[in-house]
């Protein structure tokens, strides 16, 4: 099983290290965390996707609350949050076929970041299952090197409703 | 006057540093100086509080640590950068297992150098990350008084642990204005959560269709000082009751109602009536795998209510049916309050008739001390009046299960860290907190080397510590589990060479007496008790004692060990 976690942290230094390290003693497994600043600065929002077993995975959101700078732990679902993940992704291709990779590109609303005689790189936005697709697209070519944000998301004002009358 | 100038404006971070402890009431603080916290020590050179100067950091983590579980007070230690914070690191990882308010204060290198492997810098603020309850590296100076304000209220509050403030040179050199301390207001921090009446209500519904009820007693019982609830609860409902080493006390051992130490080295009916009942109330304990080897064979036919302050610990190991999650006393209370006194004759007789068949094991003298006669002896003449400390070892496990411990607070040992060296800093530690009660030591032969410079401690002070050693001639628990599961293959678990613990005492100036008749045993702590000042006392033992019954590790509530 996969679990989405938003985490809401005090900004203070350290906080990282926190949660890495909590997360390395417990041996959790993380498939992505990312965090970034919020729209109050004293506040910084981590997105975690964490594996594990149901009870493993219930395990994770109690002990990410005890954390002393954590404020507010959500478990999300996919269906009651926005989500978005940035990756790029530099294929080794000649100018004869770049052409197949940009309407690849078109299909998915990526982005030449980069180019040159050899290469291409492309910013892929979207939802982690579109990254997903984009990077199997890419596959018959030569992926020299990728980088990927993981997972950050929010969760949706109507979702938020639903949830609360359940 | 130095106090003068410390009342006006413009004090440093390391006066200003003191006089937050002083207004917390910190009375007493332990460590150990070092090139980095000068300037600290030369603001508690004028304190108000005593400063207890160790022979090593790591006793003055435990002597701390000791004062702490003593009193239920925050334990404050000071140590020095680089060696002095990492050798606190055992001390802050035992209290941090067993959730020991404390307070380390570090020194740190300059902020400028912090970064540079500077002479002596050590990154603590790393390397207590995962020791700790939480830990602060001081960047700005006008932080450093609500950072500490902070701190003394995480030590203590919810459920308690360490705390380390690591402060470098230039913060505590830095004149500041007068701080104005604010409320410490951590949002997200919730160290009371509100009881929920549902759980309350189910705790209740469960213990009213229980026919067998066991209540499972662990550190939260002792910290939350719930013992007089809890008296009530069992006494009225007839729960039997076990007790880990964190509660040993908080429900009088000599009650009928008392089932001891459950786990590895429980007595088999503590265990059997686990296995038996149907209800298991988990009082502020953790089903920390020594008590539970094999979940699954703890309490198989038993609903599990779980009691915490901590909402993590619940569901952590065992699944649990009902957790209410509250600070224990008033989760109690409000138990008290709603539940209708049952009595149970027919469970209360399984339970003794468990305790006739399957007593604790009692070896007796020959011409060589028993190690347990002298834990027994120990106890009589204690009578549940002393602090009784120990080391970790066998000695520890024999103390556990001999000692008859009556009140709270009355039975320090280092229960989920098992961290051998702790008894003698903690002794001294829990003699400057309770200088009213007799505190009495048992430490191992290994043990007591391990931090035995602190003898110069106990001297210095004339601290009326009554310190046993049971000399078994070697590492004990090793080398039972060697005898057991390594076919008597003893690797470096008999010593080659022992000192003579006598002729260290009286390097020390204290006076020291070995015993090696049993027939001297009960003599020889009758008068240690009796002398004043600081004794000591060694005891020649068998060496080849076992302590039983043993649950091999992973072993369920009735998979004894078969000698
Ligand atoms: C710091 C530390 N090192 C090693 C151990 C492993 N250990 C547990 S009990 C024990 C033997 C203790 O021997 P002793 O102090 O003589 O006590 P005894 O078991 O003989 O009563 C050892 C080595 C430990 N618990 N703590
Ligand atoms: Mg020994």
């Amino acid at each position: 099983m996969k679990k989405m976690i938003s985490l809401l942290v005090r900004n203070r230094p350290g906080v990282l290290s926190h949660v890495a390290s909590l997360v390395t003693r417990r041996g959790y497994n993380v498939e992505s965390i990312a965090a970034g600043p919020t729209e109050n600065e004293t506040r910084t929002r981590i997105t975690l996707v964490v594996s594990g077993d149901e009870r493993e995975l219930e395990q994770v959101t109690k002990q990410l609350r005890k954390l002393i700078d954590c404020i507010e732990v959500r478990d999300l679902k996919y269906s009651q949050a926005v989500t978005g993940e940035v990756a790029l992704v530099t294929v080794a291709v000649d100018p004869e076929k770049r052409g197949e990779i940009m309407s690849l590109a078109n299909t998915f609303g990526a982005k030449i970041a980069d180019l040159d005689e050899k290469s291409l790189t492309l910013q892929v936005v979207g939802s982690s299952h579109m990254v997903d697709m984009v990077i199997t697209g890419l596959a018959p070519y030569r992926i020299k090197s990728m980088a990927r944000t993981g997972l950050v998301a929010l969760p949706m004002d109507s979702g938020e409703k639903k949830e609360m009358l359940s | 006057m130095s106090n003068n100038t410390k009342q006006g404006p413009g004090r440093t971070g390391a006066q200003i540093l003191v006089s937050v402890l002083e207004q917390a009431g910190v009375d007493l603080v332990f460590g150990y100086p070092g090139g980095q916290a000068i300037p600290l020590y030369d603001a508690i050179y004028d304190a108000k509080f005593k400063h207890i100067l160790t022979r090593h950091e790591q006793g003055a983590a435990h002597a701390a640590d000791g004062y702490a579980r003593a009193t239920g007070k925050v334990g404050v230690v000071v140590a020095t950068s680089g060696p002095g914070a990492t050798n606190l690191v055992t001390g802050l990882a035992t209290a941090n297992m067993d959730s020991v308010p404390l307070l380390a204060v570090t020194g740190q290198v300059p902020t400028a150098n912090i970064g540079n492997d500077t002479f002596q810098e050590a990154d603590i603020y790393g390397i207590s990350m995962p020791i700790t309850k939480y830990n602060y590296l001081v960047t700005r100076a006008e932080k450093l008084p609500q950072i500490l304000a902070e701190a003394l209220y995480l030590a203590q509050t919810g459920r308690p642990g360490p705390i380390l403030v690591d402060v470098p040179k230039d913060i505590q050199v830095a004149v500041l204005a007068p701080p104005e301390l604010a409320p410490v207001s951590i949002p997200g921090y919730n160290p009371e959560p509100a009881i929920q009446s549902s759980q309350v209500e189910a705790l209740v519904e469960a213990l009213r269709q229980s026919r067998r009820p066991l209540a499972y007693l662990g550190g939260g019982v002792t910290v939350s000082g719930a013992e007089k609830e809890l008296f009530r609860l069992l006494t009225e409902n007839d729960i039997p009751a076990v007790s880990t080493l964190m509660a040993k006390g908080v429900f009088p051992d000599d009650h009928p109602l008392a089932l001891g130490l459950p786990g590895m080295h429980g007595a088999k009916y503590s265990n059997l009536a686990i296995y038996e009942s149907d209800l298991i109330l988990c009082l502020g304990a953790r089903f920390d795998d020594r008590v539970a080897g094999n979940v699954r064979r703890f309490a198989p036919r038993a609903r599990m209510v779980h009691v915490d302050i901590d909402a993590a610990e619940i569901g952590k190991r065992v699944e649990t049916h009902i957790p209410v999650v509250g600070d224990l006393k008033n989760v109690l209370i409000r138990v008290l309050d709603l539940v209708n006194p049952v009595r149970r004759p027919d469970w209360l007789h399984q339970v003794a008739e468990l305790k006739r068949k399957h007593p604790l094991p009692i070896p007796q003298d020959d011409e060589i001390i028993k190690p347990q006669s002298v834990i027994r002896a120990i106890s009589e003449v204690t009578d549940g009046e002393a602090i009784i400390v120990t080391d970790v070892g066998q000695h520890q496990m024999w103390a556990a299960q001999l000692i008859v411990s009556k009140k709270p607070r009355r039975f320090l040992s280092s229960g989920g860290l098992g961290t051998m060296g702790f008894g003698l800093p903690a002794a001294v530690g829990a003699q400057f907190g309770r200088p009213d009660l007799p505190v009495l030591l048992i430490a191992g032969d290994g043990g007591f080397q391990m931090n035995i410079q602190e003898l110069a401690t106990v001297r210095e002070h004339n601290l009326p510590i009554k310190m046993v050693v049971v000399n078994n001639g070697c590492l004990g628990m090793v080398r039972q589990w060697q005898q057991f599961f390594f076919q008597r293959r003893y690797s470096s678990t008999i010593w080659n060479y022992m000192p003579d613990f006598v002729k260290i005492c009286a390097g020390y100036d204290l006076p020291a007496r070995r015993v090696t008749e049993p027939r001297e045993v009960r003599g020889a702590i009758e008068a240690m008790m009796a002398a004043p000042g600081p004794q000591f006392l060694e005891f020649k033992v068998a060496p080849e004692e076992n302590v039983l019954p043993m649950i091999p590790a992973g072993g369920g509530q009735t998979e004894f060990y078969d000698v």
